[in-house]
């Protein structure tokens, strides 16, 4: 477990390339920074300032090319991958804009399909999948597929999904990308009450300021670079 | 990951895309359905040809009168036989001998009461009932006295006692053969079919002196057209034949580079000549009907690298929430491996009842033997393995943030 006082994540000089056609594209040029079990993050930037790149790498969905990444003081460029799909499933969840359920299963077998990777019965996880939903108030309408859903409630499903494992960070990528203002509001209402109540880490990658606004703390990049790290009252002031 | 889990997911995908799953599935069942069908097909016609061979006897001669050539031109074999009862009785005293037997072969009508019948007729010896390795249903064979003082005795075959006598009793009843009367003892337990096709139950066998006197009235007394010969053993059938063709050329008194008057034929390598051909067929039949099965799994493997190329995204999702690589192995090997053995469990049914119908409707014999479902059921697990690993493994060895971008 993590030394007390550490911060849940830690990354420094962390730098990604992609090969291009034309040569060698630097997603990211050395970004170096902590986050802090419990806070609420937000990054934002243009698109192609390397935030989705940075939030996939925190994620242990990529790896770095150059730099170090600690997760819960681990280093996280030693582990293999089978190491990393066991990480993203106790320690990670994600919620992306797209929501990504599976269109064929039901609210409730997506929710417990992360639950199935980490090796619970059947019994045991559709149980826990329902409270899961029940938490993000979806728990009448487990049965139906993410098509019967509007595009809040299929967002719920995915928020229930990324809960399902009772992980300690959530990775939103553009949550409310997709949904109007008052959807989007209600959303973003429940990650609010999820950080507050049970201090699960919340970063958030979004470009609207309103949204960022939801979050204590935002990251700014532009070309591969932080340039901003603020609290978010400044930030949006 | 818990292996039910891995079941429920595969089953879950493949009743998603059922007409899908039914199409890839065909294939598997045509090919499982061919091989079982064509095996059983085969290997009827081997247990045909194997039963035919045991009904003949074991370690058989055939020693015909004539030779097959002479100087490289046939020789008419109508012509007087060469062989005598003593050719045959100085035969059985060689010492790799068990039995012999001249036989007088003809054809001759019967009748019984207002039905006749007509059927071949083989006048021979005791020792015939011994090569033939041939049992009686009822009565007794005829004995050497009855062949010394030419009785009026015959011992009859099954399809003969059903067509003359029905349900009667035929022991002790009086046929004629050729007009001559003769007295029926008994009746030959059933052979069934022989190697070459015809019934060894519709026959009649007599004495062979009384053969000649009363039936076939041959001029040439004592003389045999061909005599059957049983070897003590198999390993003594070389032996066997060499002493049976001195024998017979001292006793024909042929000189150094003469032809033989005679041909000896070891009649059990020709069955096994036979049983081989068979074989032979058989497997080919089954090599055939193996290839439609392949065909089957290479389908599998074409419907799971468009599902895999489809699934791209879903593959991404699962990866990011937690699968590891032999998860998304395995969710995609046992998907293909369900498509294969169920496709297997159904081409068995259609297989087996093919097999029935061609009994029953074409007359063949079939055998759907437990080796060759066992065969069928492994052949298809294995190719659910081998077609289905690599659509699998270049699921697995997708990258998760390219799968997730994927439409």
């Amino acid at each position: 477990m993590a030394v007390p006082g550490a911060p849940l994540i830690e990354v420094a000089n962390l730098e990604k390339d992609y090969p291009t056609g034309a040569g060698v594209f630097q997603a990211l040029r050395g970004v170096s920074l902590s986050i802090a079990e419990g806070e609420f993050v937000a990054i934002m930037g243009a698109s192609g300032s390397g935030k989705s790149t940075f939030m996939n790498l925190l994620g242990c969905l990529d790896r770095p090319t150059r730099g170090s990444y600690h997760l819960d003081g681990q280093d996280v460029g030693r582990l293999s991958s089978d190491q990393l799909a066991a990480l993203r499933n106790r320690e990670i969840g994600f919620v992306f804009q797209g929501f990504n359920l599976l269109p064929k299963l039901t609210g409730l077998d997506n929710v417990a399909l992360p639950l199935m990777y980490a090796g619970m019965g059947r019994e045991a996880r559709r149980r826990q999948a329902q409270a899961m939903l029940e938490r993000v108030g979806l728990g009448e309408r487990s049965h139906h597929t993410p098509l019967q859903l509007s595009g809040g409630q299929q967002q719920r499903v995915a928020i229930a999904r990324a809960l399902a494992t009772r992980p300690r960070i959530i990775f939103a990528d553009e949550p409310t990308g997709n949904l109007d203002s008052e959807t989007s509001r209600q959303v973003m209402d429940l990650f609010s009450q999820l950080n507050r109540e049970e201090g699960i880490t919340l970063v958030l990658v979004t470009h609207e300021a309103d949204i960022a606004a939801y979050a204590r703390r935002c990251i700014r990049f532009q070309d591969g670079r932080v340039i901003e790290d603020t609290a978010v009252a400044e930030a949006v002031a | 990951m818990i292996f039910t889990s891995l079941l429920e997911t595969a089953w879950h995908a493949l009743t998603t895309h059922r007409m899908r799953s039914f199409l890839t599935m065909l294939g598997m069942v045509i090919g499982v359905a061919a091989v079982i069908l064509m095996l059983a097909i085969g290997q009827g016609a081997q247990a045909m040809v194997r039963s035919s061979i045991e009904s003949m006897g074991s370690n058989l001669f055939i020693i015909m009168s004539g030779a097959v050539s002479s100087g490289g031109a046939r020789v008419a074999t109508g012509d007087a036989p060469s062989l005598t009862f003593d050719d045959a009785d100085a035969i059985r005293d060689l010492p790799d001998i068990m039995a012999s037997a001249p036989v007088s072969p003809g054809g001759a009508q019967l009748i019984y009461g207002g039905v006749n019948w007509n059927t071949s007729v083989y006048g021979t010896t005791p020792d015939y009932a011994v090569v033939r390795n041939w049992s009686m249903a009822s009565g007794s064979f005829f004995s050497d006295a009855d062949v010394r003082r030419g009785a009026r005795v015959a011992v009859i075959g099954g399809v003969v006692a059903r067509e003359l006598f029905g349900d009667e009793d035929p022991v002790g009843k009086i046929i004629r053969i050729k007009q001559a009367p003769f007295e029926v003892i008994g009746v030959l337990a059933s052979k069934g079919q022989s190697l070459d096709g015809r019934d060894q139950d519709d026959t009649v066998l007599v004495p062979i002196s009384s053969a000649q006197q009363k039936i076939f009235s041959n001029t040439l007394r004592n003389r045999a057209r061909f005599i059957m010969v049983q070897a003590v053993s198999e390993k003594r059938m070389d032996a066997a034949e060499a002493s049976i063709n001195d024998l017979l050329r001292s006793r024909h008194r042929i000189g150094l580079g003469q032809d033989d008057d005679f041909t000896v034929r070891n009649l059990t390598a020709l069955a096994e000549t036979a049983a081989s051909t068979t074989r032979i067929m058989s497997l080919l039949l089954g090599a055939i009907a193996a290839i439609s099965l392949v065909v089957g799994g290479i389908g599998i493997m074409n419907i799971m690298l468009v599902s895999v190329t489809e699934r791209t995204r879903e593959i991404g999702i699962r990866m990011a929430i937690g699968a590891r690589r032999r998860d998304v192995l395995w969710q995609f090997l046992i998907e293909a491996l369900t498509l294969s053995l169920i496709g297997c469990g159904i081409g068995l049914l259609f297989g087996i009842g093919g097999a029935w119908l061609v009994e029953r409707l074409a007359g063949l014999p079939v055998a759907v033997t437990p080796a060759s479902v066992l065969m069928a059921v492994g052949v298809s697990f294995l190719i659910g393995v081998f077609f289905g690993f690599y659509p699998a493994r270049r699921a697995a060895g997708l990258d998760p943030i390219d799968a997730l971008r994927s439409q």
